[in-house]
């Protein structure tokens, strides 16, 4: 059986692998695919989904968006703990 | 219908044959044989249509998936073109050579279905002994082929009480997902539904226990769970909608907007052998009939959730009152809601009557009164 996964700013997160993200040419749009579920990221979502490369810690994700939206990194930090972490609770983020 | 979205998933029924008979079998009452199966190529194409079409995911389906010994082909096909592929399967013909094969094919996820927590409970829904251990045995193939697993597990009044367990054997088995489905009553189901009907006592504790599991067990197991339609308020959304999300080619390759669609009389449906699965999708009667809220009656056409529950199921409002405009009954706004609760409690407080088993030509009835298992 597996753990359950606790995100917090050294987490390394990823994909695993039975979820995928791709470019879907019919809806113009990039969709997170899982089983019985698909995902269809806004904007902001899409940014953090992306930098899920089992490399980024969520500390180096936060900092990236903080410094692209010109936005307090505290308040960053909390939405990209709390996105993370539903979406590990849900299977879609392994980490 | 300049708007029309594309579906979403796509249900490949390759097959109807199943060395399994279980009394709720999704597939109809009038099974397809073998010869009129769509062929490698058949399927290959609908493959290729259903990608161009937006399709995302598809679910290899059944029958018994496994029985067709081109599912790593077709797996690999549409892999190639960047679907999601899912197999859905009873997992007692799989052995270490077809998982592996499975796996490299492409294969994203595998569901496997349970009958019950334990055999010989198990062997007797499925209608096959030893079909427990097999399945087993074929979730830890899958896990040990690095593949995620899905269990399924459908719940009725032989079952429920045991849903704790099933959570339980859904954890050890390394499954990440559960599925537990109540029986939806059409076809095979309809047909045994006093052997399957709970009570309403039973469906409150097993919503506990689902409710408790899911605290205990975040992060570690989401289990999918849905309150059954004879116990509900509310309608479900099925299919997502008829022909908003969802479309399924059976396997002599006719195209229906849910699996149980046939069980409604007065509907055609196209084949892909004729026309393209495009096509079929935005023209075809079948799909065109119960799209959006045009065809609907009230209280539903006035009814602010007419876009939340799309009117409920279509197969279970013409099984229930013979008129498949009707509203659901399942919900408490449709005037057949009382009779349908009535039913349920009727049936459910009875004794279950033998099972009549999926069967090739017609059910066999279950040799003794199922008693002497439980």
């Amino acid at each position: 059986m597996s753990a359950p996964v606790e995100i917090g700013e050294t987490s390394v997160p990823r994909l695993p692998r039975h979820v995928k993200l791709r470019f879907d040419a019919a809806r113009g749009a990039w969709v997170v695919l899982a089983p019985e579920r698909v995902l269809v990221p806004d904007e902001i979502a899409l940014e953090i989904v992306r930098r899920c490369d089992g490399v980024t810690t969520v500390g180096t994700i936060v900092d990236q968006l903080a410094a692209k939206y010109g936005a307090a990194r505290d308040e960053v930090a909390h939405d990209v703990v709390e996105m993370l972490q539903d979406l590990a609770d849900k299977g879609v983020i392994a980490a | 219908m300049s708007d029309l979205a594309p579906p979403m998933a796509l249900l490949a029924e390759l097959t109807h044959r199943c060395p399994l008979q279980c009394p709720y079998c999704s597939n109809p009452l009038n099974l397809e044989r073998a010869a009129g199966e769509l062929d490698t190529a058949a399927w290959m194409r609908v493959l290729d249509e259903a990608a161009a079409l937006g399709v995302l995911q598809v679910h290899f389906s059944g029958g018994e998936p496994t029985v067709r010994r081109d599912l790593e082909a077709l797996v690999a096909h549409a892999a190639g073109l960047g679907l999601y592929t899912n197999l859905i399967t009873a997992g007692v013909l799989l052995d270490e050579p077809r998982v592996t094969a499975l796996a490299a094919a492409g294969l994203d996820h595998v569901q496997l279905s349970v009958q019950d927590h334990a055999a010989p409970g198990a062997d007797r829904i499925a209608g096959f002994r030893g079909s427990h251990a097999r399945k087993l045995a074929a979730a830890r193939l899958v896990r040990a082929a690095g593949l995620p697993l899905t269990v399924n597990a459908v719940v009725h009044r032989q079952n429920l009480d045991h849903l704790e367990a099933i959570i339980d054997l859904a954890v050890a088995l390394g499954a990440s997902r559960l599925e537990v489905a109540h029986v939806q009553y059409y076809g095979w189901a309809l047909r045994n539904r006093a052997a399957l009907m709970p009570t309403r006592a039973q469906l409150e504790r097993a919503t506990a226990a689902v409710t408790a599991a899911r605290v205990r067990l975040k992060g570690v197991l989401v289990i999918d769970y849905v309150v059954p339609d004879y116990y509900a308020r509310r309608p479900k959304a099925c299919m997502g909608g008829w022909g908003r999300r969802f479309l399924n080619v059976n396997p002599v390759g006719r195209v229906l907007p849910c699996h149980a669609a046939e069980t409604i009389s007065g509907l055609t449906f196209e084949s892909v052998t004729e026309r393209s699965l495009a096509e079929i999708w935005a023209d075809s009667d079948a799909f065109r009939r119960f799209r959006g809220t045009e065809w609907m009656p009230e209280p539903c056409r006035s009814c602010d959730r007419r876009e939340i529950d799309w009117g409920g199921c279509r197969c279970q409002a013409f099984a229930l009152t013979g008129r498949a405009t009707a509203t659901d009954p399942a919900c408490a706004l449709s005037p057949d809601h009382a009779a349908m609760l009535t039913v349920a409690a009727a049936e459910s407080a009875g004794d279950a009557p033998p099972f009549a088993y999926r069967r090739f030509g017609g059910a066999e009835t279950e040799p003794e009164a199922p008693a002497h298992a439980f």
